[in-house]
């Protein structure tokens, strides 16, 4: 294409002089033809660009693909991030068998994130929910092509389509299915990567030091929701949950708190509602 | 290390342009990173360093432009400047500040050479 007035005769037909214009099929001279669409006698050519382009742009727009699947599907997804050994795979296993135990009737899938091993996601299918495991190689996070591609494997994406059935005009939001995508162990890289979730689930253990809001701003600031798990400890430690919870607000005025123990199932039930709660989670 | 990621986003912007644009050699590229963006400047710009030979970057000039950060300080009211997110409001010392600018990273501009 001509790149001085978009004609699309340019190409083949454009033959370009050394240093000097470029010469149409019809003979015109486009001078200048450079995108920054300046000519400057005497100088090297060289041209400016302006682009203006978001490096994550390309995860946003797959992220954003992401999002519109699970919503013609009903499906509810959450990103649940957080360090490695704060018990997100096993508070997954207990979410996954009290609501089996309440809603027997609701789909349940789970993508699996790591870097290596299927562990996890063995941990998960013996559960009897069904779990693709995503081993990221070297990288420090899921991205949203990861998440889509893992998506489509499940059997959850399958459900929906006898044939291809999306209710794409239908903005129904009531829970239809839940995906849960435990990312990989890492409090840093996977709070810049949308994946299409509703929300992201930051999960703190008490048995990692109330400051972790505060040492690690990003994450916390990208979560609707801080799960403070393993609370069955606290008479052990030193925690201070106040003062975590005062840390997290301050990095994140907005964001939502339940504490909770996989292990003993306390405060698992405001958890639960959390998931359920058919109203979008609060940007 | 993510930076090793955007690094890889970055150059797959400089190239859908160099097929768009026609060009084959970058003289400077020049980025935009908010400074609440999440980016450690130096990994990225190592990971860029480490991205570029043999691509359209080799030998090219890194520019990286700093975007001062930004909140609204539901105390004041107000936006304010902040350079971190754990940072205090600067003009009441509150805590309820929601971040408006300075979380973006764009590639901005790129000077490349006519072949």
């Amino acid at each position: 294409m001509c790149v001085v007035c978009g004609c699309a005769n340019g190409g083949q037909g454009t033959t370009k002089l050394q240093d000097g214009p470029a010469v149409a099929a019809n003979g015109d001279l486009h001078y200048g033809a450079g995108r920054a669409k300046v000519s400057v006698p005497g100088m090297s050519t060289e041209r400016a660009i302006k682009l203006e382009t978001d490096v994550l742009g390309a995860n946003q727009r797959i992220a954003t693909r992401n999002r519109h699947h699970f919503a013609a599907h009903s499906v509810h997804a959450y990103n649940l991030v957080s360090s490695p050994g704060s018990g997100k795979t096993t508070l997954l296993c207990a979410t996954i068998l009290a609501l089996r135990a309440r809603h027997p009737a609701l789909p349940l899938a789970v993508i699996e994130g790591d870097q290596q091993t299927s562990h996890d996601a063995d941990r998960i299918r013996a559960t009897g929910a069904p779990a693709i495991q995503v081993n990221t190689g070297k990288g420090c996070h899921l991205d949203a092509q990861m998440v889509s591609d893992a998506f489509e494997r499940l059997s959850l994406h399958a459900d929906g389509h006898g044939p291809h059935r999306h209710h794409h005009d239908d903005h129904r939001d009531e829970v239809g299915a839940l995906l849960f995508i435990e990312n990989v162990g890492n409090l840093v890289c996977p709070a810049m990567w949308d994946l299409g979730e509703r929300a992201k689930v930051a999960i703190l253990s008490v048995t990692e030091g109330e400051d972790k809001p505060l040492k690690y701003p990003d994450m916390f600031a990208a979560a609707h929701l801080m799960v403070l798990n393993k609370i069955d400890l606290l008479p052990h430690l030193d925690f201070d949950v106040e003062k975590c919870i005062a840390y997290a607000r301050r990095v994140n005025p907005g964001i939502e708190v339940v504490q909770l123990s996989a292990r003993t199932g306390a405060g698992m039930e405001p958890w639960l509602q959390w998931l359920l709660q058919s109203e979008p989670a609060h940007a | 290390m993510h930076e090793m990621s955007l690094a890889g986003g970055i150059l797959q912007v400089v190239e859908d342009a160099a097929a768009r644009e026609n060009f084959s050699r970058v003289k400077r590229l020049t980025l935009h990173a908010g400074a609440l963006a999440g980016v450690e400047l130096r990994a990225l710009r190592f990971a860029i360093e480490a991205v570029a030979p043999g691509t359209c970057l080799e030998g090219a000039v890194l520019q990286i432009d700093e975007a001062p950060g930004q909140a609204w300080c539901m105390g004041c009211c107000a936006t304010v400047p902040i350079t971190s997110r754990t940072e205090d409001c600067p003009q009441c010392g509150g805590h309820r500040l929601q971040p408006t600018g300075g979380t973006e990273l764009k590639v901005h501009e790129l000077i490349v050479h006519e072949d």
